[in-house]
């Protein structure tokens, strides 16, 4: 078959680093190739070239033929390549309709705007992905996914020959997933050819046809999927051999730390009861909507529950705010770091420090060398990779980010960790050095409890786990006998341990 | 290693806002001393600096507001309300003149107060709640005085001085904005309590999940604003012996144009006390410069919004870029 795109020798540096090194990639029509590689890999970056947002600086792109220079977005659009963002791009308030002709609104006479034939053309590209909405209703009364698709659609709508996919799954439950992998199996019956960035294995080799590995902005691999089995790629991804995916079990438990009786906030969860202690690392399953983070934000003081006990060391606590538990020692680190946990604009020494900045302070006054010390101190326990102290976090790539906010965690000292999602959209190195820093904490006898939704990690590194299913607590499983299946049993409302 | 070290003490001296605005002013005060003798004379000099000290006053509290993520349009009109109110308390009720101000500046605190209540109860976007108080306070003021100008006479020597006299040879109004930028820059730069404003301002959710009583922080912070335009508005009573409705009429937007000029972003999170201060300065050296040139009065708004403009194309220019 012909290839509809093929990128030759792509090279990119920004400010003297490099960040794409002689890159080959192709795609045919009809093909779903997946590409993978660490966050910093270069992925992104291959991407923005891709659709124009960024020049390379060496290589060339030839499209269905013709060789592209100069590539800017809108040419991309038109010639048909066209990305579907992480973070959906598009206007709430607007209607469906509006959205997907964002900027190429039908007209009638006189610059008015056509919205019967725009709502026609609307539902027919709809029709492709058999998605039966309402065009003419505001976008945000949509769910996550279905705005997905109107995303989808809208690249579909200015003809798209070329879809890139940048983790699409990650803010999808495991059925809305299947939904979106249907319409890439029919786009892809329409010829149509997808990039599909993501973390998650399992949906490459669901899939995706082929693959091209980057590491460091280096093209390390790439062929048929069918030719591979997961640990192929994970190796080419982080250039070793994982010895192991996850750290050692824990092996005794210490005392009770952490009891909470009975809570309940209306429409939110009910009567959660749960203990943690020492030494001990408790996973918390769950799928979205479970009421997992708002019954774990409610133990850190975020919300007051209705009603039920919270206990820190046989102390009530259930009535402190989140001040007062940080400075006994109970911590939640946020699943969300871009909007409840980091200062993305400020530097990594002041984010460090956010959370407990009275120890950095002498008669109320911040002590700059202090902000430093331990700024540096706790980045560099959690091995970050940084250029300076002094630059934003933003500039750092999630994983690298990620690591910063339990950084600020753990720079307050504190004895119980409930961490939500802690490697979520995180690359695979990241993930194992958080899971081994857990590992050491609970082992130096901190009482660590996480939120997932993956289920070989809620395996592989809890030693006990805890199972919700609509705002319930629904079953508590060791985790050294539980399988996926059962656990996935639970979560999905079909056994219930606890009903009356 | 060492090389990449000079080049970023280089880049942070450049980057520094306050660095390039100061040398700023610098060239633009040698060129006016060459072209307007009369520039450097010290009534010229006294004269300008009594003239942005108000404004200086409202812009450091303004940068407050502007760091916590909020706005502030109310600055002017309570200004007049506390210059109007402490004047009529002591002209109609016969007050002493302390116990006026003294009133005058609790309401000054209260209006503060309730901006904030509104903000962090009732959830009112900060722009809606003060352009609601800009209107009030300007109302009350006109109210109180029936909309003409009352003077007070010769009250209080001591009260006379502050806002007229000297004190080393520098007018008292500048000497007290010169002191109060010192002190709350400081403040800004090294307090435990100040800094929870730049957290709150770059990313209140945050601030929230790291235990940091947002709320608190945000009223402190309007309730200092609204003090500082209180207090400003005083200090005009006390320099001119006459209460005012229509004082600090659009001094609101000079606040905020001095302090984004000095590099306080609308977003948040970002600007100092030092930089609003010598943003005003700028914005006062501009005008000063139009009317030693004999450019009509009506001309300096106009350039006031030039200024404004380009210091922040400028900005954006500069930090794009890194």
């Amino acid at each position: 078959m012909d290839k509809l795109l093929e990128m030759k020798g792509i090279s990119k540096s920004f400010y003297g680093t490099q960040a794409l090194k002689d890159v080959n990639i192709k795609i045919e029509p009809g093909e779903i190739q997946a590409v993978c590689g660490e966050n910093g890999a270069g992925k992104s970056t291959l991407m923005n070239i891709m659709t124009g947002i960024l020049q390379p600086n060496e290589g060339e792109i030839i499209f269905e033929g013709e060789k592209l220079t100069n590539l800017d977005p809108r040419t991309a659009q038109e010639k048909g390549i066209s990305i579907v963002h992480q973070e959906l791009s598009l206007c709430p308030e607007v209607s469906v309709a509006e959205n997907i002709f964002m900027g190429r609104v039908p007209e009638k006479k006189r610059g008015m705007v056509n919205f019967k034939e725009m709502r026609k053309e609307a539902e027919k590209v709809l029709k492709r992905l058999n998605l039966d909405i309402d065009v003419k209703q505001p976008l945000g009364k949509l769910g996550i996914s279905e705005q997905q698709m109107v995303e989808i659609a809208k690249a579909l709508s200015i003809n798209a020959k070329i879809l890139i996919l940048d983790e699409p799954t990650s803010s999808l439950t495991e059925s809305e997933s299947q939904i979106l992998f249907d319409n890439l199996l029919r786009l892809k019956k329409e010829g149509i050819a997808i990039f599909f960035i993501s973390h998650r294995l399992k949906e490459i080799f669901q899939i995706c046809d082929s693959f091209t590995v980057l590491r460091d902005g280096v093209h390390v691999g790439d062929g048929r999927v069918a030719d591979v089995d997961p640990d192929d790629i994970v190796r080419m991804m982080v250039g070793r051999e994982l010895d192991q995916a996850y750290p050692d079990k824990g092996t005794e438990v210490g005392q009770n730390i952490l009891t909470v009786e009975n809570i309940s906030r209306k429409d939110e969860f009910e009567n959660i009861s749960f203990e943690v202690n020492e030494k001990e690392i408790v996973g918390l399953f769950g799928l979205i909507g479970a009421g997992r983070s708002e019954a774990m934000q409610t133990v850190f003081g975020i919300n007051q529950p209705d009603s039920g006990k919270i206990k820190l060391f046989d102390k009530d606590i259930t009535a402190n705010n989140t001040r007062e538990n940080i400075d006994q020692g109970l911590i939640y680190i946020t699943e969300d770091r871009k909007e409840q946990g980091l200062f993305l604009d400020m530097d990594l020494n002041a984010n460090v420090v956010a959370a407990d900045l009275e120890q950095v302070s002498e008669n109320s006054l911040v002590k700059k060398k202090k902000v430093k010390d331990i700024g540096g101190k706790f980045v560099d326990i959690m091995n970050t990779k940084y250029a300076s102290l002094d630059q934003p976090v933003k500039s750092l790539s999630g994983g690298n980010q990620q690591k910063v906010l339990l950084a600020k965690w753990l720079a307050v000292d504190p004895r119980v960790l409930i961490l939500d999602e802690p490697t979520r959209g995180i690359d695979v190195g990241a993930k194992f050095e958080i899971h081994t820093t857990l590992r050491e904490l609970s082992n130096n006898g901190h009482a660590v409890m996480f939120i997932s939704s993956e289920l070989p990690e809620i395996l592989g590194l809890s030693d006990r786990i805890l199972i919700m299913h609509q705002g319930k607590l629904v079953g508590e499983l060791d985790a050294d006998t539980a399988t996926e299946e059962e656990v996935m049993m639970y979560a999905s409302g079909r056994k219930n341990d606890f009903e009356n | 290693m060492e090389n990449t070290q000079n080049s970023s003490v280089l880049k942070k001296l450049f980057g520094l806002r306050e660095a390039s605005l100061a040398l700023i002013i610098i060239v633009f005060a040698a060129l006016l001393s060459f072209m307007a003798p009369g520039f450097l004379s010290t009534y010229n000099i006294n004269t300008t600096l009594i003239g942005l000290s108000m404004d200086g006053i409202l812009a450091v509290g303004m940068t407050l507001v502007l760091v916590v993520g909020g706005i502030d349009l109310s600055v002017g009109s309570v200004m007049a309300f506390a210059n109007v109110l402490a004047g009529m308390t002591m002209v109609t009720l016969g007050l002493n003149i302390w116990l006026s101000v003294l009133i005058s500046m609790v309401l000054s605190v209260l209006i503060g107060f309730s901006i904030s209540q509104f903000i962090t109860k009732i959830k009112l976007s900060p722009f809606i709640t003060t352009l609601s108080m800009m209107s009030i306070g300007r109302g009350l003021a006109y109210i109180i005085t029936k909309g003409s100008p009352v003077s007070i006479g010769q009250i209080s020597e001591t009260f006379d001085f502050i806002g007229g006299g000297k004190t080393f040879g520098i007018p008292n109004p500048g000497l007290i904005l010169i002191l109060l930028v010192i002190v709350m820059d400081f403040l800004m730069r090294n307090s435990k309590t100040f800094r929870k404003i730049y957290y709150v301002g770059s990313n209140e959710e945050a601030a929230k999940f790291s235990g940091i009583n947002v709320n608190k922080t945000k009223i402190m912070v309007y309730i200092l604003c609204s003090s500082l335009a209180g207090f400003a508005g005083i200090l005009n009573l006390a320099r001119f012996g006459v209460a005012t409705p229509t004082v600090g009429t659009g001094a609101e937007l000079r606040a905020i144009a001095g302090a984004v000029i000095g590099g306080a972003s609308l977003t948040g999170g970002e600007g100092t006390v030092l930089g609003a201060f010598l943003g005003i300065i700028l914005v006062g050296l501009v005008n000063n410069a139009l009317v030693l040139l004999g450019v009509s009065v009506y001309w300096q708004q106009l350039v006031v919004g030039l200024v404004l403009l380009s210091a922040v194309i400028i900005d954006m220019k500069v930090h794009g870029s890194k």
